[in-house]
């Protein structure tokens, strides 16, 4: 246990010393928030034009896809710093080969490397949502949170990152095997959970095979979960015959699958890299 | 003068080497994404996901304010299908504009990287010929994506386009390529200089682009909301992206769409400045490549790794 606990800690402060320090600390934090922030701005126009073309405004709608997007902050960011780990290693800086041989969990170490992009995510979200309470409200842009949602809150967010991270090591275990450009997929798999998590619209608005594939994704409950949480009203999401514990409930008994899963297809993935000697191969094209 | 002196400075004999060296540096693009299938569904499918996302985004709320004012339900809805036709123009967009980040402008101090920069440098053709070969197989390789998304817009999202003008969307198209992947090509030689911040800027120029450029909804929104919002248009009007998909949306959607209120200039006068562009940045990707080669070599930094 302690060997696991110094490998996430040794990694988590490398992942941040690599993300961070190419440039001065100030100018990183810019960089980490403009990204977000100007993620954000492409919905508040989107709306605007819609709003501004058919002249009726629809505040609800709006805050819906806000809070979902600032959330989705973490699914992008948590993804990336899963998927990116091994193919930086072995492309990039070509030390697969060292880290892989030393002894410890490299599952371990995919997942510290990938709390350091968590870490800085926080700010980005804390930054996208006070932008809206503080300069949307007029658009419909408005957050509650008491003092006894605060556990609820913190569960879930747990449980959310938690599965997220389950999730990136899973499909990340395919980055064994491919060549590089885990930027193509770590652009591609989270529009799989932009469009069917219900994070920007309610699942209503997806054909019913669609609606199947969101509930079968546990993402779409911590989403469900946290806009009950945050926002002062709900919208017909298909989820409303569910309390907030049943919902946790869902939302933690899928996590531990995806937690069993995502080890079962990291060893896979392993062990087909090292049987067609893959693991520290590098494609130049 | 040798024989050999006299054959390397021929014309006929550098445009045949320039010509070979974009074809060879082209073909490994061409053939690399043939051999490696996965790309076809991590290109081509997968980004389809994130394109309906915005595309269920103009639905949904659409679908609302035909609830809250059932009258005016033809308009509303002739104005979604323009607005989701729309996403679907960016989203091709977007395929060029992040191999363009990606496979251009990186690929230079990538090259360096993996140490093939050496050798690129050690050839005889020239150096915009590598760039220019790079860029040809990078169209090739980005087309199958950007071709998916239209289909998918046409099939799956029943987008109609209404192209009155196919030469001038063509060349409109083809102007803003040159455009975008000469400004790739600018960039690749800043990216040498910039060493380790060139993949953070590629990165950083993702969101912000497609924002700034109106890749998910009218440019011209951004221009008339007056302000930051026309100043960062503009800004993002430099991006030849921007300036190209709201010509391509008057060529295919019409000047009518969205009320005629959302154009930022008319196409003619937009194709002329992207033709502008691009000579321009193939000028500066010209000169910031000399430059940067007589710099890397004074400062002895040109096969220095992961600096």
């Amino acid at each position: 246990m302690n060997t696991y606990w110094r490998t996430f800690k040794t990694a988590a402060w490398l992942g941040w010393e690599m993300d961070s320090n190419w440039t001065e600390p100030w100018l990183f934090v810019i960089y980490s928030i403009v990204k977000p922030v100007a993620g954000a701005f492409i919905l508040i126009f989107m709306y605007v034009v819609i709003w501004s073309i058919n002249g009726i405004p629809d505040p609800h709608s709006f805050a819906f896809l806000y809070v979902g997007n600032a959330f989705f902050i973490f699914v992008g960011s948590t993804l990336f710093g899963t998927f990116q780990v091994i193919q930086s290693d072995r492309e990039w800086y070509q030390t697969i080969r060292y880290v892989y041989i030393s002894p410890i969990s490299y599952y371990v170490y995919i997942l510290g490397r990938a709390f350091s992009k968590i870490v800085v995510s926080v700010f980005a979200v804390l930054i996208t949502l006070a932008f809206g309470v503080f300069l949307l409200a007029s658009y419909g842009v408005q957050m509650q949170l008491t003092l006894d949602r605060l556990p609820l809150f913190f569960v879930s967010l747990a449980l959310g990152l938690f599965v997220l991270l389950a999730i990136g090591i899973t499909l990340g275990a395919a980055t064994f095997l491919m060549a590089r450009h885990s930027q193509t997929l770590a652009e591609a798999v989270p529009g799989v959970f932009y469009v069917f998590c219900g994070v920007l619209f309610p699942l209503t608005i997806l054909p019913t095979w669609g609606q199947a594939i969101g509930e079968a994704i546990p993402l779409t409950y911590w989403f469900e979960i946290t806009r009950r949480i945050l926002l002062p009203f709900q919208l017909n999401t298909g989820l409303a015959g569910f309390d907030d514990l049943e919902i946790l409930a869902f939302l933690l008994v899928s996590t531990v699958i995806f937690f069993a899963l995502s080890i079962g297809v990291f060893k896979l993935g392993e062990y087909l890299a090292r049987r067609a000697g893959k693991i520290d191969m590098t494609t130049s094209y | 003068m040798t024989a050999a002196v006299a054959r390397r400075s021929d014309l006929r004999f550098r445009i045949g080497l320039n010509l070979r060296s974009i074809v060879g540096r082209a073909y490994p693009r061409v053939i690399g994404a043939n051999r490696e299938p996965s790309w076809i569904f991590f290109e081509a499918v997968l980004p389809l996901l994130s394109i309906a996302a915005y595309v269920y985004i103009y639905r949904a709320i659409a679908l609302n304010q035909v609830a809250a004012n059932p009258v005016d339900a033809p308009r509303i809805l002739a104005n979604m299908n323009a607005l989701v036709a729309s996403v679907v123009l960016g989203g091709a967009m977007v395929a060029f504009w992040l191999n363009v980040l990606w496979s251009m402008a990186s690929q230079l101090y990538w090259e360096k990287e993996i140490g093939n920069l050496q050798l690129y440098m050690m050839a005889p053709m020239n150096r915009m010929a590598l760039l220019g070969g790079m860029a040809v197989g990078g169209m090739f390789m980005t087309s199958v994506r950007a071709v998916s998304t239209l289909v998918a817009g046409v099939v799956v999202f029943g987008v109609v386009f209404q192209v009155a003008n196919p030469l001038m969307l063509l060349a409109v198209f083809f102007v803003t390529l040159i455009a975008l992947y000469g400004l790739g090509m600018f960039f690749a030689s800043l990216y040498l200089l910039w060493g380790r911040e060139a993949w953070n800027l590629s990165a950083l120029m993702e969101e912000p682009i497609f924002f700034s450029s109106g890749f998910y909804f009218p440019l011209g929104g951004l221009y008339q909301s007056g302000g930051w919002g026309s100043v960062v248009a503009v800004l993002g009007s430099i991006i030849p992206a921007g300036l190209g998909l709201d010509a391509l949306r008057q060529l295919t959607l019409g000047e009518t769409a969205f009320g005629g209120k959302f154009w930022v200039l008319s196409a003619p006068v937009e194709l002329e400045i992207l033709v502008v562009l691009a000579v321009g940045f193939l000028i500066l990707a010209r000169y910031a490549l000399a430059y940067l080669e007589t710099l890397a070599k004074r400062e002895g930094k040109l096969t220095s790794r992961h600096q």
